[in-house]
């Protein structure tokens, strides 16, 4: 079996049990580090020749380096592997440049399938939203319905498409330039046809839109989910169309994205939106320590933090450390916790913000309504009841189904997740030890585990010994 | 500190929730499974065209400038070599390069196994791989024996089954086209009809996909081309009643086959791949187990391809792999990572956009162009 949810950190932990305590990072134990990540590297798809240089790299910084005080020897790996992934990823990025003399014009450019149409539509919706006047050019003149495809997406999001008949697409591109002008409208995105990089005739053809209309930026859209081959497939458009930035697209599936790091590696070129879901909206730019942290398979703890920083206040948290460390945890304050995270953004989101539990629940979907559901039954209880759970017996469960407008089989379950969540909370305040933490980003902060693993307690973070390295 | 504790709370009321969903889920899925054999209830009529009009406003390439060379489809294994020999210097020169050199040594191992991986094989199929050349080569000294190994290893890991569809002779056979997004399940099911149109079969295609934009539009152009019916309702409705009429539309034509193409859909997204599950229920109460339900996968898919694979399989019994865009630099490599922990078989490559475009799947054909 491939073992898929594998963190790096996990791995590092593991290869690097036997060598705790040591003060600096001896070559031995830099290689044998360098080869798990080799295989996470690879494993996220990032390509052969690209995933050498960067070992040697990291190599090269990592040997000799002290192990700093709060961290073991696999934490100090991990970070210096974010920290130039993060440099690769984002050392250049640069949001979307608009001309000082409007229309700003861009150009889409992919494989096929990569979602161009999409991401052009996406981009158009993106650009509006923040006040710009967009118009979107249809020169996908290849596969079938394609103009139709952006003529609906242009529809949805409220922006006008060109479409001309009987024209090359050079010719519509151009014409799409002149309606922008026209029309009085600051930013033309043209989207064509998808090409294959191997295929003369057309990558020729995308050479020529380019010049004749000359675009400030110039797009290559990626799917996240390629292999090895978006090294070659990104050196043979940059060749020829050279392209300013990348567009990721389909990042809500659950592909590493190793290809990006392929990309900005090969191109230099950074990369700039990233599409992530079926909605329109599904679009922003592109932040580096994210990737880098999905890459690798860590959650993006920052992210997190950030946002609960906005919601919580620091005494509310203290509060609320309180009751989940001595296990008084009410429905009252899990109705107040659910009503805080609600402002946090949607819970799926979030939970994917969390590592270890991020991988373990990408792949469910959780209905947000669920939450108002599940507020619903809790808001039906009487204040007795929930303080104490446990006097919810049967009639009361009926009142509660009833007064929710949910059914008793649905108060039951969540009175029986809520009694094991508790439980939880209990072993984990009891075992007294916290999870060793994720990697360098997290400064002295811990981690939550998967659910397994949160019943045991961790070994706490290794902390080296002066006195040993005194003597050594 | 306290950070971690709404972390951990976070965690806990995912977990709670996650929970609580499943359980009512479950619970709804099973109550209106009740009123058994209802059908969708009363389903649109089926709009069933004919040829159909082209859109307004799309120019619908008659012969699209890439060549849609005027071969008859007898020519398919040669063609298919000839396609890949463009993409086929990197991989196979190097190999015989290094084997050529004599006896093998550390760094040559590295090498071979440098070329699996940018073939997109896979870190772990990968070294199962080379552990096993490297044991089975200990005493051979003859540098092209070894590359026969690998050879004949890989032809054997890809299996000499049968390949072809299946067929429900005499009778109606459906055929059902899955795949995540942009990976060619439209094109392909394009080629597929026009393949059957040659045959002298009558085919029927249900336009599954009501997701996304002008997805009806594009199977109805390559219907156009092989004179397949289409069967399709408004954008947005649901694609299980697609299926549906699609059966029905095609028993009552008395048509050989019928092929469903659904949205494409990421495998990790629940409630598609449950739609996706509930198409393949209703093909089957209509019409029993669609003949082949095929996994659309793009050459240039890379570890997730195996993720995809496992999850389709388990939404809707995948039977076979098309492996689509092989005309690029991508190996595919991939397919021999689904074959060897899932034992899906590849049926059909796909090598451009032409009507003609498609080919069997030939495991020796593919590993001479991987290794020549």
């Amino acid at each position: 079996m491939v073992r898929m949810f594998d963190t790096l950190s996990e791995r590092l932990e593991s290869a690097f049990k036997r060598l705790r305590g040591r003060g600096k990072l001896t070559e031995d134990q830099v290689n044998e580090a360098l080869k798990e990540v080799r295989t996470a590297l690879l494993e996220a798809d990032v390509h052969l020749n690209v995933v050498r240089e960067f070992i040697s790299r990291v190599r090269e910084r990592a040997v000799g380096q002290e192990v700093l005080k709060s961290l073991s020897p696999a934490q100090q790996v991990v970070k210096i592997v974010h920290e130039e992934l993060v440099g690769i990823l984002g050392g250049s990025a640069k949001p979307l440049s608009f001309s000082p003399k409007p229309p700003t014009v861009v150009m889409i450019a992919g494989l096929q399938g990569s979602g161009k149409t999409t991401a052009a539509g996406k981009l158009a919706g993106w650009l509006k939203r923040k006040g710009k006047r967009p118009i979107l050019v249809a020169c996908d003149l290849q596969r079938p319905a394609a103009v139709q495809q952006l003529v609906l997406l242009g529809e949805q999001v409220g922006v006008p498409v060109v479409t001309r008949d009987g024209m090359s697409p050079v010719e519509v591109a151009a014409a799409g330039v002149e309606e922008a002008i026209r029309t009085n409208r600051d930013v033309v995105i043209v989207d064509t046809a998808g090409r294959l990089h191997v295929d003369e005739e057309l990558m020729q053809e995308a050479a020529d839109i380019k010049r004749r209309i000359n675009p400030l930026e110039t797009l290559f859209v990626a799917d996240s989910m390629t292999g090895q081959d978006a090294a070659t497939v990104a050196a043979a458009f940059l060749e020829r169309v050279d392209f300013t930035g990348t567009v990721l697209t389909k990042l809500d599936g659950d592909a590493r994205g190793g290809a990006a790091l392929s990309i900005a590696h090969i191109s230099g070129r950074p990369l700039k939106f990233i599409s992530d879901g079926e909605k329109l909206d599904a679009f922003e730019p592109f932040h580096p320590d994210r990737l880098a942290s999905r890459i690798l398979g860590m959650g993006d703890v920052m992210t997190l933090i950030e946002k609960a920083e906005e919601v919580y206040e620091e005494e509310q948290a203290r509060e609320l450390e309180e009751k989940l460390r001595t296990a008084k945890f009410t429905f009252d304050d899990f109705l107040d916790q659910m009503r805080q995270i609600k402002k946090m953004g949607s819970l799926k989101n979030l939970l994917g913000l969390v590592p270890g539990v991020g991988a373990q629940l990408r792949g469910m979907e959780i209905d947000e309504n669920q939450m108002t559901r599940t507020e619903a039954i809790i808001c039906s209880m009487t204040r007795q009841e929930r303080g104490e759970p446990a006097l919810i017996k049967g009639s009361r469960r009926d009142r509660i189904a009833r007064g929710s407008g949910t059914t008793t089989s649905e108060v039951n379950s969540l009175l029986k997740q809520f009694d094991q969540a508790r439980k939880m909370m209990r072993a984990m305040a009891g075992g007294g030890g916290m999870p060793s933490m994720p990697h360098g980003a997290v400064k002295q902060e811990q981690r939550p585990k998967s659910s397994a693993e949160k019943r045991k307690p961790r070994p706490k973070p290794h902390r080296p010994n002066k006195k040993k390295k005194k003597r050594r | 500190m306290t950070i971690i504790w709404i972390l951990i709370g976070i965690a806990v009321l995912g977990l709670l929730l996650a929970g609580v969903a499943l359980a009512g889920r479950r619970g709804a899925v099973e109550a209106p499974k009740a009123p058994p054999k209802a059908g969708p209830a009363a389903p649109p009529p089926p709009v069933v065209e004919a040829p159909p009009e082209p859109w307004p406003g799309v120019e619908i390439p008659e012969a699209p400038p890439v060549g849609i060379p005027e071969t008859p489809p007898v020519a398919e294994a040669p063609r298919w070599r000839d396609r890949l020999s463009r993409a086929r210097q990197s991989f196979g020169a190097n190999l015989t390069g290094i084997f050529n050199r004599g006896s093998l040594t550390e760094e040559d191992w590295e090498d071979i196994e440098a070329l699996l991986l940018q073939a997109d094989v896979g870190v772990v199929a990968t070294q199962r791989m080379i552990a096993d050349l490297r044991e089975r080569s200990k005493k051979e000294t003859d540098p092209e024996a070894v590359v026969q190994t690998l050879h004949a290893e890989l032809v054997a890991i890809l299996g000499d089954g049968d390949r072809s569809l299946a067929r429900n002779e005499g009778g109606l056979t459906i055929w059902l086209v899955t795949g995540v997004n942009g990976t060619g399940k439209t094109t392909t099911i394009g080629k597929l009809a026009g393949r059957l149109a040659r045959e002298g079969k009558s085919v029927v295609l249900a336009a599954a996909d009501t997701f996304r934009a002008a997805a009806d539009a594009q199977l109805e152009t390559w219907a156009s081309r092989s004179g397949a019916e289409v069967v399709k309702h408004a954008a947005g409705a649901d694609p299980a009643a697609v299926a549906f009429d699609g059966v029905r539309a095609a028993k009552a034509r008395g048509s050989d086959f019928l092929i469903v193409d659904t949205a494409g859909r990421l495998h990790t997204k629940t409630s598609l791949m449950e739609e996706l599950a509930k198409i393949r229920r209703v093909v089957e109460r209509e019409a029993g187990p669609p003949h082949e339900v095929l996994l659309v996968l793009d050459a240039t898919t890379g570890q997730n391809g195996i993720a995809q694979a496992r999850a389709f399989t388990e939404a809707a019994g995948v039977t076979g792999i098309a492996l689509t865009k092989l005309d690029g630099t991508a190996k595919g490599g991939i397919v021999i990572a689904c074959q060897q922990e899932l034992g899906l078989p590849v049926k059909l490559v796909g090598l451009g956009e032409g009507i003609e475009d498609l080919a069997p799947f030939d495991p020796h054909a593919f590993v001479d162009a991987l290794l020549d």
